[in-house]
């Protein structure tokens, strides 16, 4: 019994590990003399080699699938194996776990098996059996199917902590490509249904304390990335949309791990592109959280994300004319602007220097990262300079600095010793 | 002047009233443990006193916000020796250099112990995460941990209402205590060296009967959900050090 279960979490965690949201953070369920409750900012229990962490049981209710996305380890066509978990056994595995702190709780997905209704009436099974009768408190994030019935959809909503619907490829002409049975208005549709339900309930809310919570920690959303040649701009512009149209907490973009010898993708074989992933979520951060435009990092004239240098600092060096900011007088949203301080550096700044004007050394030890920040700010001992860096010259100063956390990793050429 | 306290909490709070109470200029802190008599310097060995502890507490409270009391109360249970005399003249500045002072960063003190408090409240975080219960045969779930600060008082209410309904212990190897939650309240408890050793390493024996079962099914979950392909060992160990792999059944 317990050797076919183990076999079915094999298969069934293997196939849900390339969605790669992971948070369980937004969510602060209160436990009733039960088991669980949401932790506000999420706790990551353990990561894998890849370095990515494991907060919630990360499953498929089953890989069978109708569909035949070309990018999907689970397409139909595939010749894998398949398997499919009874609602009791997610429960149990998920209580159980749970129990013994391994996890925040469940990230529960699924093929489409039959039609979409039916696969979202057994996600809701699951849901509703753990909320309902092992009274669990714990985070819970659920896929919508797209396509499945509203009234399947608002019920989910009721006891899910967060609700999400990958976006998959960034436009329309690379979801064609790949997966011609999807669009993007099919996600589009759910997406904006859910986001409508969380702003009413949330109003409700406001005026009547029994109204229950609707999808507390919001919704978020999934992109492939470089399985279809789409520029970083068209893919950060898609996720700027997003974020703004529907209120997405996060969009996560996921670095294509070729699983299929289709001759529309990457061979089997090839490296993730980790790099552009990762530039992509700075991007992305600095869109949520520092005030970036998403036209000010990629344009025209700049479709794509450097790769040897973050988004920030290649802003930085294509717009000299903003630095140098003096830290102990600049707006602290130029400091925050400035390569190298972040924001907690760039807080601590404007609280300190109330009480008097702040040092290279100071700064250094509240956090910056001076070797980067020093070309573009002033403080009181900044050395006088005659006449300016060029841009090229700044970067070939910061770049013999540091080293790429990336260069050895990747690095074509072989050392000789 | 050397003020040498005994290390508690309420022996550096009366040091700060000592001080305020004779104001003797520069005073350096010591612990009585680490206290070694100078030639030419005087010390003043701190008496603890409960009403006086208060006083200071409470000023405290009224000069600072419950963030920053937290901060406090985190840096001191950091047990570094560098955290207690930032702590005394961090009070001392506070109450001296009136309101709104706790935010000068420039101030070594005081981002000292904005540091410590982050160091304290991440390694608090990483308990949260780290813990991992076995269920002993008993019906009682155990934890054994070795925290590199005493995080215990910091972690009781974030276990106490998680795991309301199930009886757990989670015991602090290093520093010879632990809480037992009982389902009514938490308690303190203390083991002998030999419950101590074998909640290190317990025996299948004094174990649950299924609880092998999921620790090989969670170990083949933790194998399954990883890409081999983005291998990237580096940024694993930063997020988990080797020190705490012993907690964890995955590794």
């Amino acid at each position: 019994m317990s050797d076919r279960i183990s076999k079915k979490l094999s298969i069934l965690a293997d196939a849900a590990k390339y969605d790669v949201s992971c948070s369980s953070s937004g969510s602060n369920r209160k436990n009733k003399d039960g088991l669980g409750n949401g932790h506000y900012s999420g706790i990551c229990h353990t990561y894998t080699e890849d370095g990515r962490c494991v907060s919630l049981l990360k499953i498929l209710l089953t890989n069978h699938c109708i569909f035949d996305c070309a990018y999907c380890v689970s397409r139909k066509s595939n010749d894998i194996e398949r398997a499919a978990f009874t609602v009791d056994e997610v429960v149990s595995l998920t209580v159980s776990f749970y129990r013994r702190n391994y996890i925040e709780g469940l990230f529960l997905s699924s093929g489409i098996f039959k039609n979409a209704d039916f696969t979202m009436e057994r996600l809701l099974r699951v849901v509703k059996k753990l909320r309902l009768e092992e009274n669990f408190n714990g985070y819970i994030h659920l896929k919508t199917i797209p396509g499945a019935g509203e009234e399947l959809v608002r019920e989910a909503g009721l006891f899910a902590d967060r609700m999400s619907i990958n976006l998959e490829m960034p436009t329309e002409s690379g979801l064609k490509l790949l997966a011609p049975e999807k669009s993007h208005a099919e996600v589009i549709r759910p997406l904006s249904f859910v986001q409508n339900q969380i702003i009413q309930f949330s109003e409700e809310k406001k005026l009547i304390k029994s109204v229950p919570v609707f999808v507390p920690a919001g919704q978020s959303t999934q992109m492939v990335i470089g399985a279809t040649p789409e520029t970083d701009k068209d893919i950060m512009q898609t996720a700027d949309s997003f974020y703004r149209r529907f209120g997405l907490k996060r969009v996560y973009y996921s670095g294509y791990v070729p699983v299929s010898d289709d001759n529309r993708l990457p061979v089997i074989g090839s490296q993730p592109p980790l790099i552009r992933e990762n530039r992509l979520y700075q991007t992305d951060w600095l869109m949520r959280f520092y005030g970036f435009h998403v036209n000010e990092l990629l344009n025209d004239a700049n479709p794509h994300l450097d790769i040897d240098i973050d988004p920030k600092l290649s802003w930085a060096l294509r717009n000299l004319h903003f630095f140098p900011v003096d830290v102990n007088s600049a707006a602290y949203r130029m400091i925050l602007r400035v390569p190298g301080i972040g924001v907690g550096s760039a807080k601590k700044i404007v609280e300190a220097r109330k009480f008097g004007k702040l040092s290279m050394e100071q700064l250094r030890k509240i956090g910056v990262a001076c070797n980067r920040a020093k070309h573009f700010i002033r403080c009181t001992d900044s050395p006088y300079v005659m006449g300016d860096y060029q841009h090229t010259q700044i970067k070939a100063f910061i770049l013999a600095e540091s080293e790429s956390k990336y260069q050895r990793n990747y690095a074509t050429q072989l050392n000789l010793f | 002047m050397i003020y040498v306290i005994d290390g508690d909490l309420e022996s550096l709070l009366c040091a700060i009233f000592e001080w305020f109470e004779r104001k003797p200029g520069k005073v350096v802190l010591r612990t009585a443990d680490s206290y070694q008599p100078e030639a030419f310097t005087k010390a003043l060995f701190i008496h603890n006193d409960r009403d006086k502890a208060d006083r200071v507490w409470k000023g405290l409270q009224k000069q600072l916000s419950a963030a920053w009391m937290r901060r406090f109360y985190c840096t001191f249970l950091s047990e570094l020796p560098q955290a207690l005399c930032s702590l005394f003249e961090f009070a001392c500045l506070v109450f001296s250099a009136g309101p709104g002072i706790e935010n000068n960063f420039g101030n070594a003190d005081v981002l000292l112990i904005a540091q410590t408090a982050a160091r304290v409240e991440r390694e608090k975080h990483r308990m949260e995460a780290f813990i991992r219960f076995r269920e002993g045969s008993d019906g009682i779930f155990y934890c054994g941990i070795d925290p590199d600060f005493n995080v215990l008082p910091l972690i009781m209410k974030h276990f106490r209402e998680r795991y309301a309904d199930q009886h757990w212990v989670i015991y602090d190897l290093r520093r010879h205590y632990g809480l037992h939650y009982d389902l009514q309240g938490l308690e303190e408890v203390f083991l002998n060296a030999e419950g101590e050793k074998a909640l290190g390493k317990p025996d299948t024996a004094l174990l649950s009967e299924q609880e092998g079962r999921y620790v090989l099914l969670w170990k083949s979950y933790f194998k399954s959900t990883n890409i081999a392909a983005r291998k990237n060992t580096k940024l694993q160990m930063r997020h988990i050090p080797k020190r705490y792999w012993r907690y964890l059944a995955e590794f």
